[in-house]
């Protein structure tokens, strides 16, 4: 960059600096690129100085779809998990039923149950990290609260000590299930075609329903917490409610026979903005529904629904854009499979009036929802009596040549289909993440709370903590390593003036 | 005396690591004590221009992980190097090349040929591209350029240490930190774990047979794999012989064999080429067609052998390209 726009820079973001310093305690200023990993948006305002165009990029491209090729497809599930070390998990599980398809065999019932286990372990401790750590400090402990509290500490002074280590311990102790079946909590091992690499030892049954008991009555607390200090106060209410957080989109998930949300199997669903279903489909059919669109400006594709076409970043009844994830998720679904988490969606949806709910910040509370269903099927699971039974693998015996796998990571649906020779050796992968669907969503959720936020030349002190916390929301896994300790979305915002010329830069780390 | 000053910094990686950093869980707390981090873009406050204006060899120690593949990470890599005392490759990515450095086997065209032109549920008539630099209606954007080859820490800048594996364990983290703290440093290139095989805390050892004799390698989804047994001794290709011990054999213990994620102890220059001729000398028949269908079970072996280790093995890529 030249000097004289350097100094230019520097001295605005300095001033900007000073004001902002008081709200936020995380955040630089700094005429660098981001980093890797981050997420960018470049804002661009028009001569009135209010807002044009913002892009909301994503920097990376690791290409495993590519370096997949030619290797076994039972080294799939362990190799794809590599793509984000956040979800291991819901990379190994959909690679791992992508081989029963691949070779047209069914785990047997203790393995599919074992699989059950450690996936809605994960569930519930993947949604608990960001319902305490991640997003939550924007509700628990409050969006207006300075910025110096909104993190784990915060809401550990919100809820009391004992509810911080309760959370510690209680994320720790899910781990430990899926470490027991998986060797590894971070990348496990345990997914073969057929089956899993481990049954349960019945001498260890005990202490996994132990932990499974209490982290249903953790999930029903985190309600309780929520209902408390959320839907206690009409402001919080007022803004999930508020306009500039909600689109009308098409909404996607999976779900059972009886169209309740189901996290490991089921068929995908859509239902229009209306809530009327548009499609429902086995994961084999998923390029008749699903496709990805290429923009110029970011290496993430944009998914939209192929039947309607790509018809831009819009929503509302001509829109082909849909959403993923716990917000998505309930809409698409006619119910939650459990009656605990049936009774907290019934008063989610009274309380947000009505199915579907729009508002993206509402994905905290589904994601509260979908904790009560993932503990509570985890207690069932835990107590069937064929879940210690040693019979935990298929050996297939099938030609493989085309395998497709789909399960609803805690970010939303995701898609792993391969192609193989008869030797079983990858031709062919495509993968689509789960952020990858939302993509399109977050990126019109930025350039609304930018349009809503800068107005004629002023931009908002809050205008990164308001994308922020709508980036938020969809827990969005950019380039699968974007969470981070504290709970911060590392974020790189550029600000240009109508003369196109840098006006300000916010990182936040 | 001052706290020691510790910096983190990550390049092409999945995240693992952090989260390896995360489950040090309480553990945490003590090393935040006990040293001044000046630099963890993933979650502290702290610039790029504040590392540029440390004076060099400021920091302490600089942990890094991932894989380096742009310009960028290359840069940051360098300045991280200019800053510290100490360099510290964390996890298999820094360490090895990683898994992503599996891409050293196809070219970057090929990478961006498939992803936006040819896979399957892609719909891109006009065969657009991401753009290092895209300009519309005066507003101009930019994007990182990939680099052709992904390389591990070590082959950009000078390692003092490594942590190895994927991710490494929070018993590892803590034995580095604390060797740091306690000034109890091994020989500088040293990787911070025991330097013995996997084999020896493998819980399945007294199994492992001192001759093997492969008649027969079977691919683990095969065969049905007894719990105790040695996997080598049932025919199935596990990497512990080849790589370091230190993870708990927590691969093994969960049923599969290991793949080598530790990489190879301090005797083996090549993991991948040790584990190759050892297995290869122990192929029972001795006639080229039978040797050939007893190999046959091992059908990718760059992907068996070098899982992690690609990018810093004698392999290193398919062609000779330059980096950039």
């Amino acid at each position: 960059m030249e000097t004289a726009v350097k100094n230019a820079f520097n001295q605005g973001a300095a001033k900007a600096n000073a004001a902002y310093q008081t709200a936020r305690r995380r955040y630089t200023v700094d005429p660098i690129t981001r980093l890797e990993g981050h997420g960018k948006i470049d804002i661009f305002l028009n001569d009135a100085g209010d807002v044009e165009r913002a892009y909301m990029q994503v920097p990376e491209l690791r290409g495993f779809e590519v370096f997949s090729l030619g290797r076994p497809a039972e080294d799939m599930p362990q190799i794809t998990s590599r793509i984000c070390g956040v979800c291991p998990t819901a990379h190994h599980m959909a690679a791992t039923k992508a081989l029963d398809d691949l070779y047209q065999v069914q785990p047997t019932p203790a393995a599919r149950r074992i699989r059950e286990v450690v996936y809605n372990a994960f569930m519930l401790e993947d949604h608990a990290l960001h319902v305490y750590v991640l997003g939550g400090p924007d509700f628990i402990v409050g969006p207006d609260a300075p910025a110096a509290q909104r993190n784990i500490v915060g809401v550990i002074q919100k809820v009391g000590v004992e509810v911080g280590k309760k959370v510690i311990s209680m994320r720790r102790r899910l781990r430990e299930i899926i470490a027991y079946f998986g060797g590894k909590v971070v990348h496990p091992v345990l997914g073969l075609p057929g089956g899993v690499s481990k049954p349960l030892a019945a001498a260890d049954l005990p202490r996994l329903k132990e932990i499974a008991k209490d982290g249903l009555e953790f999930a029903l607390f985190t309600n309780q917490v929520f209902h408390d200090i959320v839907l206690k106060n009409p402001d919080y209410v007022k803004l999930i409610t508020s306009a500039d957080f909600t689109h009308k989109t098409y909404y996607m998930g999976l779900v059972d026979e009886r169209n309740r949300v189901n996290f490991y199997d089921g068929l995908i669903r859509v239902v229009d903005p209306s809530g009327k279903e548009f499609a429902k489909f086995p994961v084999r059919q998923y390029r008749d529904f699903v496709a990805e669109h290429v923009e110029p400006w970011s290496y993430m594709k944009f998914c939209y629904l192929k039947p309607l076409g790509w018809q831009g970043f819009d929503e509302g009844p001509k829109s082909s854009i849909y959403a993923v994830a716990p917000l998505a998720r309930l809409n698409a679904a006619e119910g939650m499979a459990t009656p605990l988490a049936q009774k907290a969606a019934e008063e989610y949806f009274a309380t947000l009036g009505g199915k579907p709910v729009h508002h993206t910040l509402a994905n905290h509370w589904a994601r509260v929802v979908e904790m009560i269903q993932a503990a509570e099927t985890l207690v069932t699971l835990l107590d069937d009596p064929d879940i210690t039974s040693p019979d935990v693998r298929v050996i297939p015996t099938g030609k493989p040549s085309l395998g497709c796998g789909v399960v609803e990571a805690p970010r939303g649906t995701l898609f792993h289909h391969y192609e193989t020779d008869d030797n079983g050796l990858i031709t062919k992968a495509n993968l689509i993440v789960a952020t990858q669907n939302n993509a399109a969503r977050i990126a019109m959720s930025v350039e609304k709370a930018a349009k809503g936020l800068i107005k004629g030349g002023n931009v908002s002190e809050g205008l990164l903590n308001m994308v922020e916390m709508a980036f938020r929301a969809y827990d969005p896994c950019l380039g699968c390593a974007t969470h981070s300790l504290p709970g911060h979305l590392p974020l790189a915002v550029n600000l240009y003036g109508a003369d196109r010329r840098l006006v300000r830069q916010l990182v936040q780390g | 005396m001052p706290k020691p000053k510790v910096a983190f910094y990550w390049c092409a990686s999945c995240g693992g690591c952090e989260e390896a950093v995360v489950d040090l869980a309480e553990d945490i707390l003590g090393v935040v004590e006990a040293v001044d981090i000046v630099f963890w873009p993933c979650a502290m406050d702290f610039k790029k221009a504040d590392v540029e204006a440390m004076p060099d060899q400021s920091i302490t120690a600089t942990l890094l992980n991932g894989a380096i593949r742009t310009t960028e990470q290359e840069e940051m890599a360098r300045l991280l190097r200019r800053k510290s005392q100490f360099l510290i490759a964390y996890g298999a990515c820094a360490h090895l090349g990683g898994i992503p450095g599996l891409a050293n086997q196809f070219s970057r065209e090929q990478v961006l040929r498939y992803v936006y032109e040819e896979s399957p549920s892609t719909v891109n008539e006009t065969r657009q591209r991401p753009q290092v630099k895209f300009a519309e209606h005066g507003r101009e954007v930019s994007l990182p350029q990939l680099h052709h080859v992904v390389r591990a820490l070590d082959q950009v800048v000078d390692v003092d240490y490594y942590v190895p594996g994927c991710p490494p364990t929070p018993a590892l983290t803590k034995a580095a930190v604390s060797a740091l703290l306690e000034n109890r440093l091994p020989p500088k290139g040293s990787v911070i774990a025991p330097d013995t095989a996997l084999c020896e805390e493998c819980p399945r050892k007294a199994t492992k047979p001192t001759n093997l004799a492969f008649t027969e390698f079977k691919r683990p989804h095969q065969v049905l794999m007894d719990p105790d047994t040695c996997f080598l001794a049932q025919g199935v290709v596990c990497m512990g012989p080849g790589t370091r011990s230190g993870c708990a054999a927590a691969c093994t213990v969960g049923g599969m064999p290991c793949t080598g994620c530790f990489g190879p102890t301090s005797r083996v220059r090549d993991q991948g080429l040790k584990m190759l001729s050892s297995l290869c000398a122990n192929v029972a028949p001795k006639e080229e067609g039978d040797i050939n269908k007893v190999l046959a079970g091992i059908p990718d072996p760059v992907g068996t052998f070098y899982r992690y280790g690609l990018a810093k093995s004698l392999l290193r890529r398919k062609v000779n390209l330059p980096v950039n």
